[in-house]
């Protein structure tokens, strides 16, 4: 064997992996893109102008903030969470059980936990029945588990458990030398959050809360189990585009709109590239 | 990350969508198709008469539908009729689906001995694509009325029926018209079949509250703002209505075609249908043959049993009208004490028209919205 053969002999073992890039991502993208520039078999800025009308902007926003809120709340609650279990002992029950469960409940999503939530807070659900008859309060009000202020709570669901996934391994990397050096030169637990472990975790912090807002921003299948009116957001208004009986020839407006997904999926992922780049000089 | 695998599999799906045969069609089968007699045979008589079509179709003994839920107009029994009738195994795919889903269906599985072979098809979906469907003239051609069919057979009404309300007496007042439904009693309890942007039954539903508001046919406006109002009384219940949620009790109201509502109130004795007075909105569906039907013999059998006596008055069983009632009512075919037990209708009907529809949808795709956030 030629020594050339044997460099890329390794590289091989990839093929796989890129033949799956290419048939599920580098395909179906590039199919996207050339889509949304399509209409009725010309090319057309049709579609893409049709981003800039007012129900795309306004479900784009509801996206965005959906996304936004969900990863805040699901990255300082997991954070906590995941500081919590690193305080405790590293091979203790506390951390084998958090962590374990967060493994299941960060997949833990889909129409499983749509319907989890409509059973638990739903119109005849468990909580809001007990509500009923021993508070006397009506949890269910008019709905409000079916549209956005829904959708946050159950995101918030499975944005916590991947959040203590995430963060955890930064957390670990914290050196509890570094601590002591702190103290042995007379550093207050203040100063030592406020100079050296918060400068630290933040670019980590930061990055998992954009993989948190990419993971809300792309998930589809619960919102299309607990959302029947409306498409408050992107995916849904994808779907919408595609099997409308009353609004007909919509296919090509969906890539538009896919695209529109890409972009803002493109961006948040550059920035998490970056920050991850800044914290692993540290946490090696 | 799953759900952005999720995402992925959605996108994938479109592409599938879009590219349509070109991408998914597998290579044409060799035994489905075959008889280019049938595939192309405008009536009964092209094949050699009803017996020769009925030998054609056993012979391919699998008729393919898609989007016939069960508990709609009665397919559930219409299908088991059929297949006892004939010996022809029906395959019945995707009973949720929409219309649109019909003919994504259609497309993507073209060739393939999976693809559908019939439709029903709600009127816009319908009309857009007559290109796809083969003219076919059934034996009961004649007796159904003209504004009801094509000329040439492409498409056929089968049945229709009403807007109507649904409610479950045990737990709200008595309702006649579209308006007792903003009261407190039913705070966070009406649901409507569907998103109006999205489903027929639900556009119709739309419809139905304009004109009972003072708007028409070519306005619905007034339905839109109905809405609007209902939501803003915490009425308006976001929920997609099934025979397990109003069983449940989960959806206490529901605006829905007469005939699907009707089908509940075997399973729940409490449940009632109304047609609002003055607001009775009528919408047909359209039958037709795909082109490229697998098995068009049996597809073509498959219409004449939706059109004979027989599988009309199964329509009617499932409380939904259908299309040749007038003519088998002066033959005295008709199950009148099916036909007895419809809801009342007062007041003209309103049906729409294509263009009509049109202006609806546009002017929903803009404001609906608005209510549904």
């Amino acid at each position: 064997m030629s020594r050339r053969v044997r460099r890329l002999a390794p590289a091989l073992g990839l093929v796989p992996f890129f033949g799956y890039l290419t048939i599920f991502l580098l395909i179906p993208t590039g199919a996207v893109v050339v889509g949304a520039f399509v209409e009725q078999d010309r090319a057309s800025l049709s579609n893409i102008r049709a981003l800039g009308d007012e129900v795309v902007l306004r479900t784009l926003w509801h996206s965005v903030v959906l996304s936004a809120e969900s990863a805040v709340v699901g990255a300082v609650l997991g954070g906590l969470l995941a500081y919590a279990v690193v305080t405790g002992r590293p091979d203790g029950l506390l951390r084998r059980s958090v962590t374990s469960a967060c493994g299941v409940l960060a997949q833990f999503g889909g129409v499983t936990l749509a319907f989890a939530f409509i059973a638990t807070l739903g119109f005849s659900g468990v909580v809001t029945e007990a509500g009923r008859d021993l508070l006397g309060i009506d949890l269910f009000g008019s709905g409000w588990l079916f549209g956005l202020k829904g959708l946050t709570l159950v995101y918030t669901y499975f944005q916590i458990p991947l959040m203590v996934i995430v963060f955890l391994p930064s957390l670990d990397g914290m050196r509890v030398q570094w601590r002591e050096a702190a103290e042995s030169l007379g550093a207050s637990t203040w100063q030592f959050w406020r100079y050296i472990a918060g400068p630290l975790l933040l670019p980590a912090f930061l990055g998992s809360t954009l993989l948190l807002f990419a993971n809300a921003f792309a998930a589809y299948a619960t919102a299309a189990a607990l959302v029947s009116q409306g498409s408050p957001i992107l995916p849904l208004l994808i779907r919408n585009a595609l099997t409308s009986e009353i609004v007909l020839g919509q296919s090509h407006l969906a890539f538009a709109l896919a695209l529109d997904m890409i972009v803002v999926v493109v961006i948040v992922m550059t920035l998490y590239a970056l920050l991850l780049r800044r914290t692993s000089r540290w946490l090696r | 990350m799953k759900r952005t695998v999720r995402s992925a599999a959605l996108i994938i799906s479109a592409v599938a969508v879009s590219l349509g045969a070109a991408a998914c069609g597998g290579p044409p089968d060799k035994d489905s198709g075959s008889d280019t007699k049938a595939s192309s045979a405008t009536s009964a008589k092209d094949l050699g008469g009803m017996d020769a079509l009925v030998k054609a179709a056993k012979k391919e003994g699998q008729l393919n539908v898609i989007a016939l839920p069960p508990t709609w107009a009665n397919y559930g029994k219409i299908i088991d009729a059929f297949e006892d009738k004939y010996d022809i195994k029906i395959n019945s795919a995707q009973p949720d689906a929409a219309s649109q889903d019909e003919i994504n269906a259609a497309n993507t599985l073209k060739g393939t001995k999976r693809a559908p072979d019939v439709f029903d098809l709600g009127q816009s979906v319908a009309l857009a694509n007559t290109s796809m469907f083969a003219p076919y003239k059934v034996a009961t051609f004649d007796s159904i009325p003209e504004e009801f069919k094509d000329p040439d057979g492409t498409w056929v009404n089968d049945y229709g029926g009403f807007m109507s309300i649904g409610f479950d007496t045990t737990k709200v007042p008595e309702v006649t018209g579209i308006d007792d439904l903003l009261g407190s009693e039913f705070k966070g309890k009406v649901a409507l079949n569907g998103d109006p942007t999205q489903a027929g039954a639900a556009f119709s539903g739309v419809v139905m509250a304009s004109i009972a508001n003072g708007g028409s046919a070519d306005d619905i406006a007034p339905g839109v703002s109905y809405f609007e109002k209902l939501k803003k009384a915490g009425n308006f219940l976001p929920v997609d209505p099934t025979p397990a949620t109003i069983e449940s009790g989960q959806t206490p109201v529901v605006i829905d075609w007469d005939y699907t509502n009707a089908a509940e109130t075997a399973k729940l004795p409490s449940w009632k249908v109304v047609v609002p007075e003055g607001a009775a909105v009528g919408g047909y569906y359209y039958q037709a043959i795909n082109k490229d039907a697998p098995h068009p013999a049996a597809a073509r059998l498959w219409q004449e049993f939706l059109y004979s006596d027989e599988g009309q008055n199964l329509y009617l069983g499932g409380g939904a009208r259908p299309v040749r009632a007038d003519a088998m009512k002066a033959d005295g075919t008709l199950d009148e004490a099916l036909y007895a037990k419809l809801p009342e209708v007062q007041g003209d009907p309103v049906l729409l028209t294509e263009e009509q529809t049109k202006t609806a949808a546009d002017y929903l795709s803009k404001n609906w919205s608005k209510v549904a956030g």
